[in-house]
C-alpha cells in the first residue's frame, strides 16, 4: 500500500468569546491508500474539526498548533497543507484532491440551482474538461450511484429529491473530480436505516472501484463495522485508541471505548441491561488536566489519571491506546 | 374495551388536505394515518417503529387529540376517568391534557432559554392549575426533579447551562409534573450520543415502573425499541403491518417489512459484511400511495394478490398480529 495522508501533532484551538477552547490535541494518525479509517466519538470529542483540517476548512478564528504538520502525498508529489495559504492554493485539494460528503444533504446543495449546474461547475474549475464532457460525466457518475433516469435528476433542484437519492447525489459530486482522499462526515446519520444500508453499500463498492482513501465519522460504531479497516476513536480532542476494526471492536482497550460499546443497545442480546457511561462529556472551555476522561472513567487508577496525559501504548501490532493502564512511564 | 386496556383506538384515520396544489382539481389528501387498530395496555412500554414518513409522530399525536382525527375513534380509560377523544368538550380536552403529555425529540429546541429550570418544570403545573400555593408547586417540582436525578441547585439554573442529556431529563420532569398516565415519547434519546441516551433509556424505565405509566414510545431505533419496550408495533405508510410482544417480534418477525428493517441495522461484527437482506427503493409518497398492500414496490415476495388487495392485520400465535397475504408461507 501508499501512504495517502500523514497528520502529524494536529493541534487546533479556536478563540471565542468565552475564551481559547482547544478542539483537537496533538492528534496524530496516517491513511494509506484504498483504506477506509473510521473516526469515531460523541458529539463535541472534535471528530469533524480534525477531518475538516486535512483541507484546511475550519472557520477563520481557527488557530494551529505550531507542531501540526499535514502531508497528503499526491502522485505529484507530497502536499504539506498547513503551507498552503491562499484560497487559490487550496484549491487544489478542496474539491480536487480531496472531497467532502456532508451530514445533511439537503443543507449541502444550494436550493436554487440545479443539482447538474453544480456538479458541472466543480468539474470545470477541478479539471480542463469543457462543459459538454462535464455534463456527461456528471450524468454518468449519477447513474452510477442508483439514481434511475440520471439525465432528467441532473436538470431537478435538491427538493426534488429524497433524502436518499439527496445523499446519492452528494456521492456522485464528491467523486466526479475522482478525489484521492474522500472525506465523509456523518453520510448516513440523516437517512433511515434501510437507506442507510444502501448507501453503505454504494460507498464500499465505490471505494473498490475507484481505490481512494476514506475517512468515514461517525457516532455509529455500527456502521464502522461494517465500513472500515482501521478505527480511530476521539475524546474530548484527543485520540484514546486506534487501531485495526475487528481489534478495537473485539477487544477494546480504552475504557472509554468499553463505555461506548456497553452502552449500545444490541439486537442479539436483550438481556443485559444498558449501561450508560456516568457524568456527560465536559465543556471544551473546561478540560480536565492529565486523561481527558477522567472525570466519567470507571477504571481510574488515582491521581496519576488526574496529572498526566497518558502516552500510547501498543495493545497488539495495529492497536494502540493511550490510557494509564497500559503504561507504567506517563509523561507529565 | 377491556380492563387492562388504556388507549383504544379503532379505524383511525389522520388526513390532511393539501391546499394549493391544483385550483380546480381534486384535493390532494396526505394520508398518513389509515384504519389503525391499537390497544395499548395499562402500564404498556409501547413502541412505535418505522422510517420517516410512516406515520409514527402522526398516530402518537392523534393519540393525544393534538393530530385532527379524519375518522375512527379513540378511547382512553385509565379507571377514574374516561374520554372518547372524537368528541371532547373543551374542559374535557383540558382534563384529558392532564392525563396524556408529550416528551420532544430535541432538548434544544424545546425549552424556553429565558426561564430558569424551576419554571420551566412548574409551567404545566400553573397552566392546569393543579397547585393552590407557590410551596406546594415547589414541593411537587422538587420531588419530580429529585425522580429526574436534578437537584436543587439545576433548578435555579437555565437551560443553557445543560447537557442534551440533562436537558432531556428537565423535559422528561416537565412532562411528569402534573402525573400522567399516559405518556408519547417521540424520538426522545434520538438526538442523544450512546453514552447518554443508555442513561435516559434507563431513567425512563425507571420512572415509569415506579409511577405505572403507560408510555408509547416513538422511535425509528429498533435496538433501542428492542431494549426498553414490552410491545411493539411496526408502521408502514401510515398503516400498522405488524405488532407483538417485543421478544416475539424480534425473534420471529413475520411481516417482510419488520424483516428487512431487522437486518438493515449495521451488525457490530466486521466480519458479517454484506450478509443484510437490502430493501431497495425509498418508502412512497403517502399523497400517492400504491395499490393493494402498501409495501408491495419494495417487497422482494409480492405476488399479484398484493398488487390488488389490501392485507388487513391478523391475529396469528403469541399475541402476534401480522397484515401481510403470505406470512403463513415465509415462515416456511
Amino acid at each position: 500500500m501508499t501512504r495517502l495522508l500523514d497528520v502529524e501533532n494536529l493541534t487546533l484551538q479556536f478563540d471565542t468569546d468565552e475564551g481559547r477552547i482547544t478542539a483537537v490535541d496533538n492528534v496524530s494518525f496516517s491513511l494509506e491508500a484504498g483504506e477506509v479509517m473510521g473516526l469515531v466519538g460523541e458529539s463535541g470529542s472534535g471528530k469533524s474539526v480534525t477531518a475538516k483540517s486535512v483541507m484546511k476548512l475550519n472557520p477563520s478564528n481557527a488557530i494551529y498548533g505550531e507542531q501540526t504538520k499535514i502531508t497528503l502525498h499526491l502522485d505529484s508529489g507530497p502536499v504539506d497543507i498547513m503551507s498552503l495559504k491562499t484560497s487559490t492554493d487550496l484549491q487544489v485539494v478542496r474539491g480536487g484532491a480531496i472531497s467532502m460528503i456532508f451530514q445533511e444533504p439537503m443543507a449541502s446543495f444550494a436550493p436554487a440551482i440545479s443539482i447538474g449546474n453544480q456538479m458541472v461547475e466543480q468539474l470545470l474549475i477541478h479539471s480542463d474538461m469543457n462543459e459538454k464532457q462535464a455534463t456527461e460525466l456528471s450524468i454518468e457518475m449519477l447513474d452510477r450511484v442508483g439514481i434511475s433516469d440520471a439525465s432528467t435528476r441532473f436538470k431537478q433542484y435538491a427538493f426534488e429529491l429524497s433524502g436518499g437519492m439527496r445523499q446519492r447525489a452528494m456521492i456522485a459530486m464528491a467523486l466526479s473530480t475522482k478525489p484521492k482522499l474522500l472525506i465523509a462526515d456523518e453520510p448516513t446519520t440523516a437517512l433511515d436505516v434501510t437507506i442507510q444500508a444502501q448507501v453503505i453499500d454504494l460507498m464500499k463498492d465505490l471505494v473498490t472501484d475507484f481505490g481512494m482513501g476514506i475517512i468515514f465519522i461517525t457516532h455509529d460504531l455500527g456502521v464502522i463495522a461494517q465500513t472500515a479497516d482501521k478505527v480511530a476513536v476521539m475524546y474530548l480532542g484527543r485520540l484514546v485508541e486506534q487501531g485495526s476494526v475487528r481489534d478495537v471492536i473485539r477487544h477494546p482497550a480504552h475504557p472509554y471505548t468499553k463505555g461506548l460499546i456497553a452502552a449500545l443497545p444490541q439486537l442479539d442480546d436483550l438481556d443485559t441491561p444498558l449501561t450508560p457511561i456516568p457524568g456527560d462529556i465536559p465543556s471544551p472551555l473546561e478540560r480536565p488536566p492529565g486523561c481527558v476522561f477522567n472525570t466519567r472513567c470507571s477504571a481510574i487508577l488515582g491521581d496519576v489519571c488526574k496529572q498526566s496525559i497518558p502516552k500510547f501504548a501498543t495493545v497488539t501490532d495495529e492497536h494502540q491506546v493511550a490510557c494509564h493502564l497500559y503504561n507504567e512511564g506517563a509523561s507529565k | 374495551m377491556s380492563d387492562n386496556v388504556l388507549i383504544e383506538a379503532r379505524d383511525l384515520s389522520v388526513h390532511y388536505p393539501l391546499r394549493g396544489k391544483s385550483l380546480f382539481g381534486p384535493v390532494q389528501v396526505v394520508r398518513a394515518v389509515e384504519n389503525i387498530n391499537l390497544d395499548v395496555g395499562k402500564g404498556n412500554f409501547f413502541g412505535l417503529v418505522g422510517e420517516s414518513g410512516s406515520g409514527k409522530t402522526t398516530l402518537g399525536k392523534a393519540l393525544l387529540k393534538a393530530a385532527p382525527i379524519t375518522r375512527g375513534t379513540v378511547n382512553y380509560n385509565d379507571g377514574e376517568e374516561q374520554f372518547d377523544l372524537t368528541n371532547l368538550t373543551t374542559a374535557e380536552l383540558k382534563n384529558y391534557r392532564k392525563r396524556a403529555q408529550l416528551i420532544f425529540q430535541d432538548p434544544y429546541a424545546a425549552l424556553s432559554p429565558r426561564m430558569t429550570v424551576r419554571d420551566i418544570i412548574a409551567e404545566p403545573l400553573e397552566v392546569m392549575g393543579l397547585t393552590s400555593s407557590r410551596e406546594e408547586t415547589d414541593e411537587r417540582v422538587r420531588e419530580i426533579a429529585a425522580k429526574c436525578r436534578l437537584n436543587l441547585e439545576h433548578l435555579r439554573r437555565f437551560p443553557h447551562a445543560f447537557s442534551g442529556g440533562q436537558r432531556q431529563r428537565i423535559s422528561i420532569a416537565r412532562a411528569l409534573v402534573s402525573k400522567p398516565q399516559f405518556v408519547v415519547a417521540d424520538e426522545s434519546v434520538a438526538a442523544l450520543d450512546v453514552s447518554i441516551q443508555a442513561d435516559v433509556l434507563n431513567l425512563l424505565k425507571e420512572i415509569q415502573q415506579e409511577m405505572g405509566l403507560t408510555f408509547l414510545f416513538i422511535s425509528h431505533d429498533l435496538s433501542v425499541v428492542a431494549h426498553i419496550c414490552d410491545h411493539v408495533a411496526v408502521m408502514y405508510l401510515g398503516r400498522l403491518v405488524e405488532t407483538a410482544p417485543t421478544r416475539e417480534l424480534f425473534a420471529n418477525p413475520r411481516h417482510p417489512y419488520t424483516k428487512a428493517l431487522l437486518s438493515a441495522i449495521p451488525s457490530l461484527d466486521p466480519d458479517d459484511r454484506g450478509k443484510a437482506q437490502k430493501l431497495e427503493g425509498e418508502i412512497p409518497s403517502p399523497t400517492n400511495q400504491p395499490s393493494g398492500c402498501k409495501f408491495h414496490t419494495r417487497c422482494p415476495f409480492v405476488t399479484d394478490q398484493c398488487r390488488k388487495e389490501e392485507p388487513i392485520l391478523q391475529h396469528s400465535s403469541n399475541g402476534h398480529e401480522v397484515a401481510c397475504h403470505r406470512w403463513e408461507e415465509l415462515m416456511v
